[in-house]
């Protein structure tokens, strides 16, 4: 299998088989809280796709220069989050500078996600699998471009909940759990597509 | 020294100093510069994010009050003095009487209407009209399941036991939710001021009014009639008040046959002006129907037949000449 096969595959299974919130149940707390509404969830798939592609070239790159090089692999914990935190920090105000109309559309949600579990579980999850660059990238992105799919589905769901005649005790967050258990039923189901 | 706790400091320190330095490099290079007005209200501001004025966060309406897009007032929870401190800030006035609050347009509890059926759907009020329209007879009714006490952030409105929404005006801070998630247009945003009410939004003739509603409308226009400053005007059988103009006289409310018309203040019975009289003349340009007379620098008079007790002249009034007498002195 070439190597631009394998990349493909990688992305599609980040994005189906494999997806951050369904699948590996992290970024719950985002996947709950802010997917009352299609387009507020939007913006934060969007928001987090962004990030989690530059932490995942970032944490690379931290990862085999500096800690693998001096054998220093316990910091990976700690030099993650200043990475990240420092990084979209300085991403945000590079954003407010020069395009005050995406700082508008990506807003709080930015910051907000700097220390959500799912971007620290990726910048662990690259160095575990010994992704090459390039193919850390595309892992970032396509976890993200799951992420976004999966908090986007359930702001969809969720919508048309609002009409619907939900039982007293379930009302609120307890079915919207049950929910997001039949979607991760669901998304099981795409774990045969790719046999290698 | 073991070199693992060398090339840790090292590493860790080193990463620390250059990212620090980066955002400072960042911080100055990408400065964005913002009207320092926003900073000094969002400091003014309780600073709790609840976004209860609409806006994501104090942050958001800070900015939004110095570009002009929300009053000086937009923080509930802030309340009055909040609204001044930023008034301050931004060389304006805070103008409290500007305040409004919600007001329902429909008396017709479950005592007063004629059922048409019974309903058996999903008990809110966007399903009752979606589906065939409530429990009661009358298409503009009130429906009662409290849609408008959900959605209100303030807990300011609470279903009493007539099946009508009570609305509390301590409580209320016209934020107009209600108003809009109504699924029947019937709440609407009054000055506090305002005393007199009309309680329908029915447009349907007088006869079926009669049958389905006893405190309806009928459009018989006795109230626009005898309203001194035209204030009600019947629009489509439907009698419907214009708060700017309204003296708050409650003529209109005495004289409604059915009761749809709610007067809840103190009716004045007399008005008389005594010998702080300085004959300025400001009471008789504030009398709406020329009932004031009197020559300049001579001591003014009140025609009591042309007089409707409005009170606007005892506002007008700079030196206490006016005195009102209310129904509950004269008893």
């Amino acid at each position: 299998m070439d190597q631009f096969t394998q990349i493909l595959l990688l992305f599609i299974s980040n994005v189906l088989i494999n997806n951050f919130i369904l699948v590996r149940f992290l970024g719950i707390c985002p996947f709950l809280g802010v997917s009352k509404q299609v387009e507020t969830a939007f913006s934060m798939g969007l928001a987090t796709t962004f990030v989690m592609t530059l932490t995942a070239a970032a944490t690379w790159m931290i990862n085999t220069f500096i800690l693998e090089a001096l054998n220093l692999p316990f910091l990976q914990y700690v030099s993650f989050i200043i990475v990240i935190a420092s990084l979209v920090q300085f991403v945000e105000m590079f954003i407010k500078k020069t395009s005050p109309v995406l700082y508008k559309a990506l807003g709080i949600f930015l910051p907000l996600i700097t220390t959500n579990c799912a971007i620290m579980g990726l910048a662990l999850l690259i160095p575990l699998n010994g992704y090459s660059f390039i193919a850390s990238v595309v892992f970032g992105f396509g976890a993200g471009v799951g992420f976004t799919l999966a908090i986007v589905l359930m702001a969809g769901l969720r919508e048309g909940l609002s009409f619907g005649d939900v039982p007293g005790v379930l009302r609120g967050v307890p079915v919207t759990l049950i929910i997001a258990g039949i979607m991760a039923m669901a998304f099981m189901g795409f774990s045969g597509l790719i046999s290698m | 020294m073991n070199p693992i706790y060398l090339y840790s400091l090292i590493s860790m320190g080193g990463m620390g100093a250059v990212l620090a330095a980066g955002l400072g490099f960042a911080a100055t290079k990408f400065k964005v510069e913002q009207d320092p007005r926003i900073g000094k209200v969002e400091d003014a501001l309780p600073g709790a994010n609840c976004g209860a004025c609409g806006y994501a966060g104090c942050a958001s309406f800070a900015e939004a009050v110095v570009n002009g897009e929300a009053p000086v007032g937009g923080c509930p929870v802030g309340g009055d003095k909040v609204a001044a401190n930023i008034a301050d800030i931004m060389g304006s006035e805070a103008d409290s009487s500007d305040k409004v609050i919600a007001q329902l347009l429909c008396g017709g509890g479950i005592k007063e209407t004629t059922k048409s059926g019974k309903y058996q759907g999903i008990k809110t009020c966007q399903a009752a009209n979606a589906v065939n329209g409530g429990e009661k007879e009358c298409q503009y009714s009130c429906l009662g399941f409290g849609d408008c006490e959900v959605i209100c952030p303030f807990d300011a409105i609470v279903i009493n036991e007539n099946g009508l929404p009570q609305i509390d005006p301590e409580k209320c801070t016209g934020c107009g939710k209600c108003v809009s998630e109504c699924p029947r247009n019937i709440l609407l945003l009054a000055p506090v001021s305002a005393k007199n009410h009309i309680r329908c939004s029915s447009h349907n003739t007088g006869k079926i009014v009669r049958k389905s509603c006893e405190v309806g409308c009928i459009g018989c226009s006795l109230c626009a009639k005898v309203c001194p400053v035209n204030a009600i005007e019947i629009k489509d059988n439907l009698a419907v008040i214009d708060y700017d103009k309204c003296v708050n006289c409650g003529k209109c409310a005495e004289k409604c046959p059915t009761g749809s018309i709610e007067f809840n203040g103190d009716m004045i019975k007399k008005v008389e002006i005594n010998d702080n009289c300085v004959g300025c003349t400001l009471c008789a340009r504030a009398c709406p129907v020329e009932a004031i007379d009197g020559e300049l620098k001579q001591q003014h008079q009140v025609n009591q037949e042309k007089c409707i007790k409005c009170g606007l002249c005892y506002e007008a009034c700079n030196v206490n000449a006016v005195d009102l007498f209310y129904e509950s002195d004269l008893d």
